[in-house]
């Protein structure tokens, strides 16, 4: 697609990004590993019920786009949802505690790990149903753009998504009602078990190619360097901003774990070469480690003590969610209604529950 | 001798034989195939039956379900799993308009046999996303049959009569259950040489006289818990009665159990408004009214969208001794 003309890290929004900014970089994708990691003990200990999905090896998809956000910028995604949390600033207390289902979750423990929100940090979740967030996204930018603000929506999206009539329904209306959203898909090859190539018909672009049919740009890149993702993510939130249009963007990554923990077929519907193949050659960590290293930003020894920092903060929010309590049974009725939560004229007036 | 199986072997069973019985069946979704399938219902299938008979879909609910109900206008008779049936609200236009309404808008000239199966039910910790049970809700509507097995014999012999059925048959599943174990005959042993369990059956899975559990699905095993307890700790016999398939419903097993009971109980893990037990209890009212020695009470789960928090989510489905408690008020 576009040309390398200039190298990535020369693209305005990279060069002026100072050390310490790439540092935090750096820092927030081991977060997010080091949180997953964690979760994944806890979830191997029976802390943790029902599903986890695990962002390990996408990490730099969600960093590189968030980082690129203002205050009118937003963030919606599906159930793999930490890494966006985590880089929206979510903590990882809450983050931690909503799986183990406890009180001081981000979401009172009544989501889990697919249901992560913090609308305060401009994310909007955390979504279950494979493209449900996709209209809810241009949904968001509509609002932006109901209200004049310049902003834009990040809606994130797995390549397994990209075949649900919902997603192409808000494609057909962010086109017609020019509204600012960057869908952007992580390609990580496989919708569970299903690789890409089994599950979609395409143009010979990629998925991203199918917004040629909605008149929408879209561009297709690798995911492995946070230069590439900030410089080509900018270029549709500008889009977004000054032209108010939507986007597709396509970012290729890959997952190192299971679809989900419980999945049993891991390393049966792709090989261990494959798997190690990327975690060598592709991991957007190590990538992004090295060229700062090359840069002269960071040194081995700096990088031990992000990885030590964001090893004990992660064990730390595990700490703290197992010392939570969980929320009370009295609790399982609150937040139905905002009404009723409330205590309005109408969320008092006529029956609301039916149990018992 | 029958054997003892798991449910998801005895639904396995229902899909290997009818696979065999006729050509036209197929099972499509996701994952059912290559990977086995999401809860291994369909677990070697593909391999013995090939990629022509299981076929998997890519994540496009609304149109591989739309277009197992086209097919079976036109003669395939299409099993369609969902891998949860949570997701029947992504094809809720195709199942309610297109599948329920076809055949009586046409007159009658057109019918769609097919089968949509997975499970419907709350309890893993997945979060209200995925933790619907819309049995009531697509039992609402006319032209659609809804079936719930409990046990899996019950699996079995539903499975196999839904899709011989020629009208389409709404098969809710459970998660919880897949790995339970029960007793299934063998077809040796079976006059006409296979196990098929009509719809509209009701089961009675334990005799009693004092009260009526009437409950479908997971919480039939509820009622037959708390019934123990009633046996063992309160001398009151339980009768349960499980719908097996909730549309078409077997009434006269209903009301013949009231009769001879006197008190009823309605178990779902369904929500309570407008749930399966607000139509049986309504049902039984009319048609009972003078046999009943108390009201009929409604047992469902928490009335809340699904909360994730483990422990709590325990506390929003029925137990056992929440049906024991309730039972007690009646007598
Ligand atoms: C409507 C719907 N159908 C099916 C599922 C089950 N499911 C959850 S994730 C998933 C695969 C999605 O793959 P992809 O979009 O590529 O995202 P990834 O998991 O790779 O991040 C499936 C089939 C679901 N949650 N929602
Ligand atoms: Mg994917």
């Amino acid at each position: 697609m576009a040309k390398k003309s200039v190298p990535y890290s020369d693209a305005p929004i990279n060069a002026s990004l100072s050390s310490d900014e790439k540092i935090e970089l750096l820092r927030t994708m081991v977060r997010i590993r080091r949180f997953e990691q964690a979760a994944l003990k806890a979830y191997n200990e029976n802390n943790i019920g029902g599903f986890l999905h695990l962002y390990i090896g996408q990490e730099s998809v969600a960093v590189g786009g968030i980082s690129l956000l203002g205050e009118n910028d937003h963030v919606i995604t599906a159930y793999r949802d930490h890494g966006h949390a985590l880089a929206v600033g979510m903590g990882m207390n809450e983050c931690m505690a909503e799986l183990y289902g406890k009180k001081t979750g981000c979401s009172k423990g009544k989501g889990g790990s697919m249901h992560y929100f913090a609308p305060d940090k401009n994310y909007w979740g955390g979504h279950g149903i494979v493209a449900g967030q996709t209209p809810l996204g241009a949904g968001i930018a509509f609002a932006l753009k109901y209200r004049n603000l310049t902003g834009c929506c990040l809606c994130y999206l797995g390549d397994g998504a990209i075949n649900q009539g919902s997603y192409h329904e808000a494609l057909n209306l962010a086109s017609l009602w020019e509204l600012p959203v960057v869908y952007i898909i992580e390609n990580n090859g496989y919708s569970m078990g299903t690789s890409q190539v089994r599950s979609s018909a395409h143009p010979e672009g990629g998925l991203a190619a199918r917004a040629d049919a909605y008149e929408i740009a879209w561009d297709k890149f690798d995911g492995v360097s946070l230069y590439e993702i900030r410089a080509k993510v900018q270029t549709a939130i500008d889009r977004a901003h000054k032209e108010s249009k939507p986007s597709v963007l396509e970012i290729l990554t890959y997952r190192y774990k299971g679809h989900s923990v419980a999945d049993a077929n891991a390393e049966k519907y792709r090989s261990k070469e494959e798997i190690q193949r990327y975690m060598t050659e592709h991991d957007p960590i190590e990538n992004w480690k090295a060229t700062l290293i090359g840069e002269g930003v960071l040194t081995e020894e700096n990088y031990k003590v992000i990885q030590r920092e964001a090893a004990a903060e992660a064990d730390a929010s595990a700490e703290f969610a197992r010392k939570s309590p969980f929320p009370d049974e009295s609790e399982i009725f609150d937040d139905v209604y905002w009404e009723v939560d409330n205590r309005t004229a109408s969320g008092t007036t006529g029956r609301h529950f039916f149990h018992g | 001798m029958p054997r003892e199986i798991t449910y998801r072997e005895a639904l396995k069973e229902a899909l290997d034989e009818e696979l065999a019985h006729d050509e036209n069946v197929v099972i499509i979704g996701e994952e059912v195939a290559e990977y086995n399938g999401a809860y291994k219902v369909t677990e070697g299938l593909w391999k013995k039956w090939g990629s022509k008979r299981l076929i998997d879909a890519p994540i496009s609910e609304a149109g591989f379900i739309g277009i197992g109900i086209g097919a079976s206008m036109l003669g395939v008779r299409p099993v369609m799993e969902l891998m949860f049936y949570s997701f029947a609200y992504v094809a809720f236009d195709q199942m309610m308009n297109n599948a329920a309404a076809v055949r009586y808008m046409s007159g009658g000239l057109i019918h769609c046999p097919i089968v949509v199966r997975g499970p419907a039910n709350g309890g893993t910790n997945v979060g209200a996303t995925h933790s619907h049970t819309p049995e009531n809700i697509f039992a609402n509507m006319p032209g659609l049959k809804v079936v719930s097995p409990s046990h899996p014999i019950d699996a079995k012999g539903l499975l196999k009569s839904a899709i011989r059925d020629n009208d389409p048959v709404y098969f809710m599943e459970s998660t919880v259950l897949y790995g339970t174990k029960g007793l299934v005959p063998a077809n040796e042993e079976l006059e006409g040489g296979e196990l098929l369990i009509p719809l509209g059956k009701a089961d009675v899975k334990r005799e009693g006289t004092d009260i009526s559990l009437i409950a479908h699905g997971r919480a039939v095993l509820t009622c037959l818990a708390a019934a123990e307890i009633l046996e063992s700790q309160h001398q009151i016999s339980a009768e349960v009665v499980d719908l097996r398939s909730i549309r078409p419903l077997d009434e006269e097993t209903i009301m013949a159990s009231v009769r001879k009971t006197h008190r009823a109980i309605y178990v779902e893990e369904n929500k309570p408004f407008c749930g399966i037990g607000a139509q049986i209890s309504s049902m039984i009212m009319e048609q009972a009214f003078d046999d009943l020695d108390a009201p009929v009470l409604r047992i469902a789960s928490a009335d809340a969208p699904a909360i994730y928090s483990p422990p709590l989510e325990k506390m929003q489905l029925p137990v056992p001794e929440e049906v024991v408690a309730r039972a007690l008020t009646l007598f």
